[in-house]
């Protein structure tokens, strides 16, 4: 969409949004300024088939190899709509609550550029797929921010150019450039925010909790890195209360970090400026990771006139109200929806249940293990801890975790059998994630197991009691504290492997009834 | 016959016919009936237009070896095993692509460009068994109404060559009139079928738009643009329909016909109603055409038909919503020709904007950049609701106009040009002169409806043509009142051109 409509999305704050800074945004310090934020996501939709041709789409294949006549824009050819791309841009705009127009249209955006084959994108303007929803994002202190959605529209990606001949790959420097058109053609959606973030903090739990949310609609590989998910952002800053500053459009932030960084360095530097006297200029601006600064791109006020217009090559599309539904019937189960049948199935905190509900997979690990072990609590503590902490240092998504669910739940049986302590069995576990072994032969393999066998740890029990004699008095003279020393000796006779319950149960009887 | 014209043909009764003067429907016949081999009739069509397109100028590219080798294999194949029209030539307009063979559009940016992929229609035609015999000239890009804005050659009236053969497909129209091929392609944007047609004395017909896959058609104005068929006869215009009409999945807006043009043999207008579009007839006809056009109006009464005028005011709006709609379209659709990726480049350029302006410059002609520029200006922000938003607006009062009329009316006629084939060079210098040669067959298009021209009488020696328009998807009917109206006037279709023979 152009920067131009963006803006007069910005009439006013929107009902029920967390504004200004207080609301997750305490760290950030900008003396009585506010930034106004508004985030522009595209996603690429993992579908088979690129978004008007019949060309595979594909990431990090040889150039152009995936073209034909449709994407490489020869004379000639017409688009044809790649019906399961509506489909996932459907599922998209329904899970963020939008309104799906009855009839909904493709219009042109018209400019040159080497990697838009037509010398136009197919996109939407005025009549897009979803409008008028939002997205309900968790920030750090627990409350609750709700993000406008304006829309929610189809479009084509564009090729990729490579700038040759110069040092840092960027068209500064480079003597000539390549163009691969594999992407060209790739579906888009892109989603436009209200501006109702005021923080980056904000922009992050939104972007993190959005991308969640399309990775669990299993419709786009949401990888920012690969560019899969790319953000871009309207930033302006204003005195509360005060009209809107004018705004500048912050591109290239291609990971969390960036995003992070970017708005708080264009932030900081509008603020500057307008402190110094100076003018905010309505402009496209560039994070660049390696200096940590943005620089401008173009100035957008005398920027591209795009002449949109209804595409005349496809025709409209109508959605009914059976196919919305369809959709929508397809739809997994939601992140807000998730968390809050964790909380109510399992008991678990509301803490617990949003992460494990803003991860799928790891969220259908633990309700594979909840159901395997019988315990949610112990579970989900698990899950979230020892599991995770592996996961994260290992680089590793739980779908790649070489413990199963059948795996842990073995070594939890263990431990509520009571053969293996909890501090056991965070030693078994990590020996389970180096070799991959189970827990059963590990215990075995180490001698690890708990002794809870009555006989043998009697027999050791009677023994410590009888070598003891003194502090055996302490306790039939009233002294409960003694059972402690009693416990260490049992402990250290049996390298920590005894049953602490058993144990405490077989000494009050030894030490009650003298001798046996 | 005259020597020179290749008579390749024999009758039963031993004397030798000129097979380039028949119909595409007797083609198949001498072929069927094994009068005629496809290398016979192929050969006699090369060497026609050897003869005579030094004078014509219709065709921009000859495919002697692609068409004789097509022939060949035609003709290696048993009678039996063919499909009907298999080995009957034909000539293409060269904004059709076709895999393999030069397509220009009759522009110097595509100069050079060969086609990766074959247009629909061009699937449908090779898979038919059809000869193609080459690339025929054009108005760049289909850009024009006289042939003359093709960046290569001029092609000339068959009836008179210091005239124009009309436009755009006036290399199709010529050619079929100069027996260059016994039937063409073309494409109707505002008339670019129709006019031609009607200048050289031969039938046109622009399907409803989406009868026929645009896919392969390079795009001019893609809300506009029909491909169609330039005949002799109005059964060879049904059954060129045929072959190349249907729902395509390559192309969103295509349909197809409801029903098979099929074989027209309807001998009357007996109960049909034709509404004489008074927009049409007034003052801007010149005096000789509407003497043809009464005197058809008059046989179409003997035929039994009931013509009565009718008035559709908004019509007159049509050429100026058609001149930012055509244009608005084109000046996105041509934005592609941008020397990245194929035809023209520049040879010198500084940077990417230079290289673009250079090429484009240097690549397109004086009307294509004009049409780009009125476009260009009719999208711009501030621009578009004055412009392009009111063309659409009056284009809705067109189709509403129409509507009414056939709730009237079975069809719709009018002359199909307001004048008869003009002098070369003499609306050059005067667009809007140029741009009022479609008059009468702008609004067709805006409507999305079917129109045909066929011959209906000479004015000082040149064609002049009827039009006749139908309803949408009334192809069938259309046809059938079209070959009655023929049957009656029974004029000559092909030109004499004696004094270009050798």
């Amino acid at each position: 969409m152009s920067a131009e409509q963006a803006r007069s999305t910005q009439s006013g704050p929107s009902a029920g949004a967390g504004r200004g800074l207080s609301a997750g945004g305490a760290d950030f310090r900008h003396g009585d300024w506010e930034a106004v934020i508004g985030l522009e996501i595209h996603v690429q939709l993992n579908t088979r088939t690129k978004m008007f041709c019949g060309c595979e789409v594909t990431f990090g294949e040889s150039p152009n190899t995936h073209v034909c006549p449709v994407c490489l824009g020869h004379p000639g050819v017409l688009p044809v709509t790649n019906e399961k791309a509506l489909e996932y841009a459907t599922r998209i705009a329904l899970a963020l609550n939008c309104r799906i127009a009855e009839r909904t249209i493709f219009h042109r955006k018209n400019y040159f550029y080497p990697d838009l084959p037509k010398a136009y994108q197919i996109s939407q303007y005025d009549l897009p797929l979803g409008i008028g929803g939002y997205l309900d994002v968790e920030l750090e202190d627990g409350s609750n921010l709700r993000v406008g959605i304006t829309r929610v529209h189809m479009e084509e990606d564009a090729g990729k150019l490579i700038h040759a001949g110069g040092a840092s790959g960027r068209i500064d420097g480079a003597d000539h450039s390549l163009v691969d058109f594999n992407r060209g053609g790739t579906p888009l959606v892109e989603i436009v925010s209200e501006p109702d973030i005021s923080t980056p903090d904000q922009a992050r739990a939104y972007v993190t909790q959005l991308r969640s949310l399309i990775e669990q609609l299993g419709v786009s590989d949401v990888n920012m890195e690969e560019g899969s998910l790319r953000c871009d952002a309207n930033v302006s800053v204003r005195k509360p209360g005060e009209p809107f500053g004018t705004k500048t459009e912050l591109k290239n932030m291609n990971s969390f970090r960036f995003l992070h960084r970017g708005l708080e360095t264009e932030i900081e530097r509008q603020i500057d400026a307008l402190e110094s006297g100076e003018r905010i200029v309505q402009e496209t601006v560039h994070f660049d990771p390696a200096t940590g600064l943005v620089s401008t791109l173009r100035s957008k006020e005398e920027a591209h006139d795009y002449r949109y217009f209804p595409e005349p090559d496809l025709t409209p599309i109508e959605l009914d109200e059976a196919y919305v539904e369809r959709v929508r019937a397809g739809l997994p189960e939601l992140p807000a929806a998730r968390k809050q049948r964790l909380i109510d199935q399992y008991g678990l905190p509301p803490k617990d249940a949003a992460l494990l509900a803003a991860n799928k997979p790891l969220g259908d690990y633990f309700e594979s293990l909840a159901a395997a072990t019988g315990h949610a609590r112990s579970s989900a503590n698990w899950v979230l801890g020892d599991l995770s902490a592996f996961l994260n240092a290992a680089g590793l998504e739980v779908t790649q975790c070489p413990v199963t669910v059948e795996g842990l739940a073995e070594l939890l049986g263990l431990v509520s059998d009571g053969s293996l302590s909890g501090k056991m069995a965070k030693e078994v576990f990590e020996v389970m994630t180096a070799t991959g072994k189970s827990a059963q032969a590990i215990v075995a393999e180490k001698g690890l197991g708990q002794i809870s066998d009555t006989g043998e740890l009697e027999a050791i029990v009677a023994r410590i009691v009888e070598a003891n004699p003194g502090p055996a008095e302490e306790f039939r003279q009233g002294r409960d504290r003694v059972l402690g020393f009693f416990v260490g000796q049992v402990m250290k006779e049996t390298r920590g492997q005894a049953n602490p319950q058993v144990v405490n149960d077989l000494l009050r009887k030894h030490l009650q009834t003298p001798d046996g | 016959m005259t020597a020179g014209r290749a008579a390749t043909g024999e009758r039963s009764d031993g004397s030798a016919i000129d097979v380039t003067t028949l119909t595409a429907h007797r083609c198949r016949e001498l072929l069927a009936a094994g009068e005629v081999s496809a290398t016979e009739l192929t050969r006699a069509y090369l060497d026609r237009i050897a003869a005579v397109d030094e004078a014509v100028q219709s065709y921009l590219l000859v495919d002697e070896p692609g068409a004789l080798a097509a022939a060949a294999t035609v003709d290696a194949k048993p009678r039996a095993e063919r499909s009907p029209w298999e080995g009957v030539p034909i000539g293409l307009k060269d904004i059709l692509c076709v895999k393999g063979m030069e397509t220009t559009c009759a522009s110097r940016i595509l100069k050079g460009y060969v086609p990766p992929y074959d247009a629909t229609v061009i699937s449908k035609l090779r898979a038919a068994g059809l000869i193609f015999l080459g690339k025929l000239n054009m108005d760049e890009f289909a850009m024009g109404s006289s042939t003359e804005n093709s960046a290569f050659k001029t092609t000339r009236n068959p009836w008179d060559l210091d005239r124009v053969p009309g436009g755009s497909s006036g290399g199709s129209a010529a050619c079929v009139a100069a027996s260059e091929a016994p039937w063409a392609l073309g494409t109707d944007t505002g008339g670019s079928i129709r006019q031609p047609a009607s200048l050289c004395g031969v039938v046109g017909l622009k399907p409803t738009y989406g009868a026929v896959s645009r896919y392969g058609l390079i795009a001019f104005a893609s809300s506009l643009d029909q491909i169609g068929p330039l005949t002799r006869d109005v059964r060879d215009a049904a059954a060129l329909l045929d072959l190349i009409a249907g729902r395509d999945p390559r192309d969103s807006t295509s349909i197809g016909l409801s029903e098979p043009a099929g074989v027209p043999d309807r001998g009357d207008l007996e109960g049909l109603r034709f509404g004489v579009i008074k927009e049409f007839v007034g003052d801007a006809c010149d005096p000789g055409v509407r003497d043809v056009f009464d005197s058809t109006v008059d046989a179409i009464a003997l035929l039994g038909g009931v013509c009565e005028e009718v008035s559709l005011p908004s019509v007159e709006r049509g050429v100026a919503a058609y001149y930012i709609i055509a244009p608005s379209e084109a000046s996105s659709n041509l934005a592609r020709f941008d020397g990245v990726r194929y035809g023209h480049r520049t040879a010198h350029s500084q940077d990417l904007y230079e290289m673009y302006t250079r090429t484009r410059s240097q690549g397109f002609g004086t009307e294509v950049k004009r049409r780009i520029m009125i476009g260009t200006y009719a999208l711009s922000a501030g621009y578009y609701d004055a412009y392009y938003a009111q063309a659409q607006r009056t284009r809705t009062l067109i189709i509403q106009d129409f509507e009414q009329a056939f709730s009237r009316f079975d069809f719709l006629i009018s002359p199909t040009s307001p004048t008869v084939a003009f002098k070369i060079g003499e609306r050059m210098a005067d667009p809007l002169a140029m741009y009022l040669s479609d008059l009468c067959t702008i609004p067709v298009n805006l409507a999305a409806l079917p129109g045909i021209s066929i011959p209906a009488g000479m004015s000082g020696g040149l064609p002049v043509g009827l039009q006749i328009i139908g309803p949408h998807f009334s192809e069938r009917g259309l046809l059938n009142a079209a070959h009655a109206v023929e049957q009656k006037l029974q004029v000559e279709v092909v030109a004499p051109l004696a004094e270009v023979e050798r």
